[in-house]
């Protein structure tokens, strides 16, 4: 459901190095009104309603407006992403509100040591079919076979 | 529809454009799943080998491609040493895969892919626990199952965490983001060998020439190729990832690569108009789908007996699934419903915690389609009180969900069949048949069903054969610097002709001289859907409409030369057009090629409505000669090649 900006609240991330909707929008909608100052949605139709930009704001100035296609008015699913853990409050048009709380992630943010444990790469190697860190990544003490047809 | 209003209105003349060169060992174009699995496995080999690797993404990595909002399942996890739940009565194993992936296909998959990504993919999976991906586990421990190969997940930080491994192992310095690439490089010297490849920021006014001895395409499938269901504000919301537009299939394509299985198209059932997922619905939550009379019109085995044996297997391969709904549809049975309250009933009647159950509803969609989320609560949708419609989407091209279309693509030295070697110059796996040029996930054809996880797996095979290529054959590249010139004056063209004809009407949307690419994009859209089986032609087609198909499809692409565009976001979107453009034409020249219906649900060749096992159990390769711009189409015979009965 195509992104909007509230004007109240965006402040065109200036505080900031990047303007973060700008930055994550995965088809490149959201632009920065460097003369207002306030960020919009350049293509509502080609929005694929992901999130991401609302996710990322940090002034949470960024909300759905359902399709005018098929989302009747008056819902609304407001995410608050913490390190660890996202939260969902769900609006229904009739007014009722769920809300959720769902993991994201069990280790901190860039914690991630890539081939960590892993033996030194050696070119021999690279002949052989083992990626890397196989075959304990596995949990088995060699590549699994493929039983061939006869 | 109308076209955009731009209020940043900056165009930029060819020569006013910096040339940025960025000279790499191995180039990888996309930073999806399978872009990352790529950068991080050629990262570790290339440390042993002193290469650079470099990655160039059109979006930022950290939320792009179809993970972009996150995923609620790992679809591919075999299990093979224990760490999931069991789902039947014997442990799976890498044959049974296999066969489960062919006969979904309909009898056609390239065994030595698919038994190649599968025996790799459970470490992918270890890896992304291991870095902080939430996995559900059981009270014993065991990741709990969705489906017999399928793992549930929290997933809705999956690509950050992916992206961070990513970075993580390749170096930002090596990532290079809002970069859209447009073409492959061929060498100078070997017209069959990749050299780079060439782009533009849509930032700022750079174009970019990469020089590099291996390029792998990451680029994901193709969107928007057909006329969507909505086509208002929500033709966005199509259920596969609106931001892949086929850039990888088309470059190849017009490099000469060779194409295979494009007449293959992927039409997913899902809940109807926000394209939220159905597989917990059917899987975990054993929920069915009714017509509006309460029937599980899947238990109907008669709308299927003619494609036996296939329609015997277990599951239904899922384009059998969807004829089956057609069915009820077109006999006017609709709407198809997800009886969404009677599994929640049952589930609670046999002891399940309600509460738990209603959430582990909601998280499915937010943490993958929030947009199904919020049409719920529109429309006032309890799970637990009222069914959901269901209805089969617009098509897709895709190589790495339960779709096939992609490029012809080498296997492993110990998996691949001499049948299948004949058009590979080199042997390296998954190097297509241009030396140097790779293709993974949704680019590479014939092995689908990778998801997220194999997608991942493959990229990082590829990613080992690349630094293997380039340590063997130690490729010298050299590219024509005219030629680069030559393409960075037709990649600004749109800016130009807008500047040119601006003024020749009073609205700038319609004017004689040139059309702006969303323009270009309906008619495309239109085409392909009413010549070449889409939605609204209940995905039917025959000879003649695809000759027509053709014919427009050739009078559109002479038309786009004259595309417009006001600034950088709009220009990609010219290329995207052009990417999207040659693949719809690679998709309806591979389906004239195929006479039969191989897969009835996703399309109907009603000028030869059987399957034919007997001519059709055989790969469509093909290729678009660049010179002429002919396609010549070929069949390459389907080789069983693991050990599985039907
Ligand atoms: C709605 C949906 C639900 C899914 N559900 C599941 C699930 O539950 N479980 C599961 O395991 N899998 C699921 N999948 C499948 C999974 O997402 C894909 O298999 C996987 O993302 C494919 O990886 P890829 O690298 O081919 O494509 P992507 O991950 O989409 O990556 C392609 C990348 O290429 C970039 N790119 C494209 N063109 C260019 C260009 N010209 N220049 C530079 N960069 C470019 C894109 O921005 C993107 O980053 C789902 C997919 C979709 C769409
Ligand atoms: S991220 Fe939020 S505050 Fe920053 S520019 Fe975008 S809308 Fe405004
Ligand atoms: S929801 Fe996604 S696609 Fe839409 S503007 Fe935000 S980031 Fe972009």
């Amino acid at each position: 459901m195509p992104s909007y900006v509230n004007p109240e609240k965006c402040d065109g991330c200036k505080a900031l190095e990047k303007t973060a909707c700008q930055y994550i929008c995965p088809n490149d909608l959201m632009v920065l009104d460097k003369e207002q100052m306030k960020a919009y949605n350049q293509e509502p139709d080609m929005c694929w309603e992901c999130y991401s930009c609302v996710k990322i704001c940090p002034q949470g100035a960024i909300e759905m407006r359902g399709y005018v296609d098929f989302v009747p008015l008056g819902a609304q699913c407001t995410p608050m992403r913490g390190t660890d853990a996202i939260m969902w409050t769900i609006k229904f048009r009739n007014g009722k509100i769920l809300r959720f709380k769902f993991p994201i992630r069990t280790t901190p943010w860039g914690s991630i040591q890539p081939f960590e444990g892993f033996p030194e790469p050696k070119v021999d190697d690279l002949k052989n079919n083992l990626l890397a860190g196989e075959p304990q990544i596995l949990d088995m003490d060699k590549l699994p076979e493929v039983k061939k047809k006869a | 529809m109308a076209v955009e209003v731009y209020k940043n209105i900056e165009t930029y003349k060819p020569e006013d454009v910096e040339d940025v060169t960025v000279e790499t060992d191995i180039l990888i174009v996309g930073g999806g799943f399978s872009g990352c699995g790529a950068a991080y496995e050629a990262a570790y080999w290339a440390k042993a080998a002193g290469l650079k690797v470099t990655l160039v993404e059109k979006a930022a990595i950290e939320r792009s491609g179809a993970v972009a909002q996150g995923l609620s399942a790992i679809n591919t996890y075999l299990g093979l040493s224990g760490r999931a739940q069991q789902v039947g009565d014997k442990p799976n194993t890498i044959e049974d895969y296999v066969r489960y992936v062919t006969l979904d296909m309909m009898g056609i998959a390239r065994e030595d892919l698919v038994a190649d990504y599968a025996r790799h993919v459970d470490g992918t999976v270890h890896l992304f626990e291991k870095w902080g991906l939430p996995i559900w586990k059981d009270e014993n421990g065991k990741y709990v199952r969705e489906g017999r190969w399928q793992v549930m997940i929290h997933g809705e930080s999956y690509k950050p965490i992916i992206a961070e491994a990513a970075k993580m192992a390749l170096g930002e310095e090596n990532i290079i983001e809002r970069v859209f690439i447009t073409h492959l490089l061929m060498d100078k010297n070997d017209p069959q060998r990749v050299a780079g490849a060439v782009g533009f920021s849509v930032r700022e006014p750079k174009f970019y020439i990469f020089k590099a001895k291996a390029v792998i395409l990451a680029t994901g499938g193709a969107t928007l190729l057909f006329r969507p269901r909505s086509t208002g504000e929500g033709m966005g919301r199509i259920w596969y990832a609106v931001f892949n537009t086929g850039s990888g299939y088309a470059m190849a394509i017009e490099a000469g690569a060779h194409t295979c299985q494009m007449e293959h198209r992927f039409i997913p059932a899902r809940f109807k108009d926000g394209y939220g997922p159905v597989g917990a619905w059917f899987l975990l939550f054993k929920s069915v789908a009714t017509n509006a009379y309460d029937e599980v019109y899947i238990e109907k085995k008669e709308t299927i007996a003619e494609y036996k044996p296939y329609a015997d297997a277990v599951p239904t391969p899922t384009p059998l699934r969807n004829h089956q709904m057609l069915v009820e549809l077109m006999e006017g049975r609709g709407p198809i419903l997800m009886r969404t309250e009677w599994a929640i009933k049952k589930l609670s009647e046999e002891g399940k915690d309600l509460k738990k159950l209603i959430n582990e509803a909601w998280e499915d969609f937010l943490d993958m389609t929030v947009s199904q989320a919020l049409l719920w609560a529109a429309l006032n949708i309890e799970p637990e009180k009222v069914p959901s419609e269901i209805m089969t989407a617009e098509p897709y091209m895709m190589g790495s969900h339960s779709g096939c279309a992609g490029l012809w693509v080498c296997g492993p030295e110990d998996l691949m069949p001499e049948e299948y070697k004949k058009l590979f110059p080199l042997c390296y796996n998954r190097m297509t048949t241009i030396k140097g040029l790779f293709a993974v996930g949704d680019c590479s054809g014939a092995n689908p069903h990778k998801f997220s996880s194999g997608s991942f797996t493959e990229g990082r095979i590829a990613g080992k054969e690349a630094v293997r290529y380039v340590v063997e054959q130690n490729p010298t590249p050299e590219i024509d610097e005219a030629k680069v010139q030559e393409l960075k004056k037709k990649i600004f063209q749109p800016m130009v002709t807008y500047e040119q004809f601006k003024g020749a009407s009073t609205r700038e949307d319609i004017n004689p001289n040139y059309i702006f690419p969303k323009q270009a994009l309906w008619r495309l859209q239109k085409i392909m859907d009413e010549y070449a089986a889409g939605a609204s032609m209940w995905y039917k087609t025959n000879e003649k409409m695809l000759k027509i198909a053709l014919e427009r499809l050739q009078m559109l692409k002479e038309d786009m030369e004259k595309l417009a565009a006001r600034n950088l976001h709009e220009l990609m979107r010219c290329w995207e057009m052009w990417h999207r453009v040659i693949v719809a034409e690679a998709h309806v020249q591979h389906m004239l090629y195929r006479q039969e219906t191989r897969w009835p649900g996703y399309y109907y060749r009603t000028d030869y409505p059987k399957l034919d096992d007997e001519n059709w159990k055989c790969f469509v390769v093909g290729r678009r000669n660049p010179e002429t711009g002919e396609w010549e189409l070929q069949k390459v015979p389907y080789i069983q090649i693991v050990d599985w009965q039907l």
